[in-house]
């Protein structure tokens, strides 16, 4: 097989470069394979994070010829392996070293957001049409590939008054599980900055888990904000009949 | 001189994979101080990406199903040698751990009237496990993670465990470096748990994430601890065997669960001329019959496909073997012909996205090639059924690195529920133990200036071999001389080779700053793996027999002399190992009863008993 440039971005948080690998690639190879064997033969110390090669656990985000994707995930036959191929870390977050990126804002901001809160008595019976949604946005592996794109974070850095695509997702999984009895659209429209996101859907494009994140979280969780504080009338009615928000819960919500 | 950050804890939990989170949640619970360490980011343990689900006797799906069938299942599927108590304490508690992840959030696949679902797997006598599609692992980690974030667990992440410290044969905490800026932590414990998951990456062909390179069997063999059953190491029939560079990806039992079928280069189902003897007249013996169970006969036997997967991984072993495999090594695996497309998207869709994405594969047009991969250890440090103490003060273990519950091979979805059970246990008797010492925090200062040394060397040393090279060689002489098959002549090589790569492991050398070195990393697990490694091939020398995930190509047959003997690992007081036969704690009369029972029906649960 052929030999492929890599063209691979190599530095720390003070700065860095791009770097040429010539490599010899084999049929079936990833782009995850190729800095595995740079690693392993021409640059033992160039890092990068993995765990499970498969597309599951989500470690290994990078930007290849430009595009945020799952280094495990990107075979090499849909690249153009006649040009150099770049991979450079997610230019949303600080490098820490060459691919490894400081995601520790994502772990900072998921503290943010009001935990599971059950109805109380409940009996736990919930039919699958009831949780396929949120099933949906818990196949969420946290790749912070969205969190990535979204111009919001990437552009204009807004790290302060935005959540991002992928806490927009957990809340609206918390938001729709039948079960819970929280509110979370206070938390929403202030700190989470909801109203920054102008649906671009940039996210949803990337998700390697293929999560409607704009269509099916951020849009409804949006519409719910505006019905809570700018449409009292049709508010109070939605909780009235809103099946989430079950009676009993106003009566106690302490005992479980 | 190399200085270092200091943590003090009532427990310090080692690993956050679910065992790991259980055990902090469980000792948080019990008012201990609590930090965890984990080599990885937070929720990217190996347990996430366990897929097809975690076994519990709900009877949701069949009331007939109960504990003492689960108790059953295990044992049988165990060969007998699990340790009968830490099986009871596991099948009678395990439904109450399913449902309590429920409550803190886990969402469940739902049967029709709204409760948790569950489905077949090999080895279980009926629908038994909980799932979440084919991401069971990642629902399970993502509860555990947010529930502890919720009670404000104390996480250092990316940072590596190297050594444990002791003080007078106690464990008192641990030296790690973290991975990031590759500076030294020294934490003070008053208790230490081990959660540090398996040893698969000790193998070339593997489903285990990076992690698994058996760091815990060898920190804790190293303060003293014994291991058990380390031969036991489980051979996963369905692995992905194309392309090469994916070999070894698991394909979730789920998918024969799912009603999926084995066949080889000549269209047969192979599975119906290999069912052993012990499970005789409990499968189903033709395709008609097969095909009726899928279609939801109760009348009918399940299909051999759901054999233990020791039975199946060598079955596949003898078609390839004898010349009836496919193209790249494997056997067929088809489930496109067996269930609508809908259906297979619906149930399984990480793996219809797996070799969509790495194999340019359809799943729902066509059978997937598989093969054997290396995928969980029996084995493991051990342990106290009811505390999960280890034989040295302060220290516990669970999960993957705790032995004792599989006995010689593990049932498919055995493991997540063990994670649960036993990470609580050993959590709540952590807490408990540390809260009775209450003296000053005691560590030696000379043994942590040692281990830094120790742990620096690579880079004084510009004349030692590459880490990646020597690690490479370790997994590449594993997967031949103490891999699926094993005989006598291969495994003393294999402890020749092991002695060689011991001594190069300490002759390393590794260059470029210590942030992020992942060449450094390497040098560093590698003297933990050897180590591990010599466990196995010492154990798997002992035993001169075949049972469970342990096969002698000398021996082919199970020893009714091996049958109720664990091997113990123990280290000699100058570093050497040594294997010791002891026999199993006897079973009660009762609980022989329950799991000799021939027939299911003498377990059905008496209403009011
Ligand atoms: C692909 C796949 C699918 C599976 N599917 C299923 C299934 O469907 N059902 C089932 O029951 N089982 C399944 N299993 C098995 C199951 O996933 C594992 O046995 C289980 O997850 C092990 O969990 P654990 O908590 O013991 O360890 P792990 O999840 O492996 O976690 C280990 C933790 O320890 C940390 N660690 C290790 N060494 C050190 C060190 N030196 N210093 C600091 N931290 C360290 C790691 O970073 C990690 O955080 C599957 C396994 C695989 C590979
Ligand atoms: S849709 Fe919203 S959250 Fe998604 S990328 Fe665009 S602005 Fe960001
Ligand atoms: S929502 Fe999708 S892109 Fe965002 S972190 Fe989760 S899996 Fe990644
Ligand atoms: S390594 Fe797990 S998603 Fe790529």
């Amino acid at each position: 097989m052929p030999n492929v440039t890599f063209r691979v971005f190599r530095g720390d948080r003070q700065g860095g470069e791009l770097k040429d690998y010539s490599v010899e690639v084999q049929e079936g190879m990833v782009v995850l394979d190729v800095i595995h064997k740079i690693q392993a033969e021409q640059a033992p110390d160039l890092a990068c994070r993995w765990n499970c090669k498969a597309g599951k656990c989500g470690s290994c985000g990078a930007e290849v010829n430009g595009k945020p994707t799952l280094m495990c995930m990107t075979r090499l036959d849909t690249l153009d392996t006649s040009k150099p191929v770049t991979v450079r870390p997610l230019k949303t977050f600080p490098v820490i070293r060459d691919l490894v990126t400081d995601v520790k804002w994502n772990y900072e901001v998921n503290k943010k957001i009001k935990p599971f809160t059950p109805a109380p008595n409940t009996d736990w019976i919930m039919y699958q049409e009831d949780v396929d949604r949120v099933q949906e946005f818990r196949k969420c592996i946290e790749c912070f590939l969205c969190q990535n794109v979204c111009h919001v974070l990437r552009e204009h850095n807004e790290k302060t008054g935005f959540i991002g695509p992928r806490f927009l997702v957990r809340t609206a999984s918390l938001e729709m599980h039948p079960l819970d009895v929280e509110n979370r659209l206070d938390m929403l429209k202030n700190e989470g900055g909801i109203g920054y996101c102008n649906i671009t859907k940039c996210c949803t494009e990337v998700c390697p888990e293929h999560i409607r994140i704009t269509d099916n979280a951020i849009i409804p969780l949006k519409e719910r904000v505006v019905d809570e504080y700018y449409d009292p009338v049709l508010s109070f009615f939605r909780r009235l009949f809103s099946s989430k928000k079950r009676p009993e819960a106003a009566q106690s919500a302490a005992d479980d | 001189m190399e200085s270092y950050t200091v943590h003090d804890y009532d427990v310090l939990v080692i690993g956050a994979g679910g065992a790991g989170l259980r055990a902090a949640i469980a000792a948080i619970e019990k008012g201990a101080r609590v930090g965890v360490v984990t080599k990885s980011l937070l929720g990217k343990a190996h347990t996430v990406m366990a897929e097809g689900g975690m076994a519990a006797a709900l009877g949701n799906v069949r009331p007939e199903d109960n504990w003492k069938v689960h108790f059953r299942d295990t044992l049988k599927g165990g060969g007998m040698l699990n340790n009968w108590k830490m099986v009871l304490n596991y099948t009678k508690e395990a439904p109450e751990r399913v449902r309590e992840l429920e409550r803190w959030g886990a969402v469940f696949d739902r049967t029709p009237d709204g409760r948790i679902n569950q489905r077949n797997f090999g080895g279980h006598s009926y629908p038994r496990l909980a799932h979440v599609g084919d991401r069971t692992g990642l629902e399970l980690i993502r509860t555990l993670q947010d529930h502890a974030v919720k009670l404000g667990i104390h996480a250092h992440m990316e940072t590596t465990i190297y050594r444990l410290l002791t003080d007078a044969g106690r464990v008192v905490g641990a030296l790690g470096f973290s991975r990031q800026t590759g500076e030294f932590l020294v934490f003070r414990a008053r208790a230490v748990v081990l959660a540090t998951g398996g040893l698969g990456r000790i193998y070339q062909i593997t489903s285990n994430s990076w992690e698994c390179t058996g760091d815990g069997f060898s920190l804790a063999s190293m303060v003293g601890a014994d291991l058990i059953d380390m031969e036991f190491i489980q051979f996963h029939p369905t692995g992905m065997v194309w392309p090469p560079s994916v070999m070894g990806i698991l394909v979730t039992e789920g998918v024969r669960g799912e009603g999926g079928v084995l066949k080889n280069s000549l269209g047969r189902r192979f599975m119906f001329d290999n069912i052993p003897e012990r499970y005789k007249g409990e499968f189903a013996e033709t395709e008609e019959e097969a095909e009726r169970w899928l279609q939801g006969d109760r009348s009918a036997r399940r299909p051999p496909e759901l054999l233990t997967r020791d039975v199946v991984a060598r079955a596949i072993r003898k078609e390839v073997n004898e010349g009836r495999g496919s193209p790249h090594g494997g056997v067929y695996l088809d489930i496109a012909s067996r269930r609508p497309a809908d259906y297979i998207k619906k149930k399984l869709p990480s793996m219809y996205h797996q070799f969509m994405k790495l194999g340019n594969l359809d799943i729902t047009k066509e059978p997937m090639e598989v093969g054997p991969t290396c995928h969980y250890v029996m084995g493991g440090v051990r342990v106290d059924p009811d505390t999960q103490a280890t034989n040295v003060p302060g220290l516990y273990a669970a999960g993957e690195v705790a032995g004792g519950l599989h006995g010689a091979n593990r049932l498919g979805g055995n493991s997540l529920s063990d994670l649960v059970v036993f990470g609580r246990r050993a959590g709540m008797a952590a807490a408990e133990y540390a809260a009775q010492q209450t003296g000053p925090f005691q560590v030696d200062e000379a043994q942590i200036r040692a281990y830094i040394a120790e742990a620096l060397q690579p880079f004084n040393n510009p004349q030692g071999e590459n880490p990646f090279a020597l690690m490479k060689e370790l997994r590449a002489s594993m997967q031949k001389n103490a891999g699926i098959m094993r005989e006598e002549s291969e495994l003393k090589a294999q402890l020749d080779i092991l002695a060689d790569l011991k001594r190069r492991a300490w002759n390393t050398s590794v260059s470029g700053s210590r942030a992020y070195n992942p060449g450094w990393h390497t040098a560093l697990d590698i003297r933990l793996m050897v180590e591990v490694s010599e466990a196995v091939v010492l154990a798997a020398l002992a035993r001169k027999e075949s049972r469970g995930g342990h096969a002698r190509l000398d021996y082919p047959d199970p020893d009714p002399n091996f049958a109720r003997i664990n091997h113990v690992i123990r280290r000699n007081p100058d570093g050497s190992l040594s294997v010791v036969a002891e026999p199993l704690p006897e079973m009660p009369e009762d609980l022989r009863r329950i799991a000799e029972a021939k027939d299911l029906s003498e377990l059905s649960e008496k209403v009011g008993a």
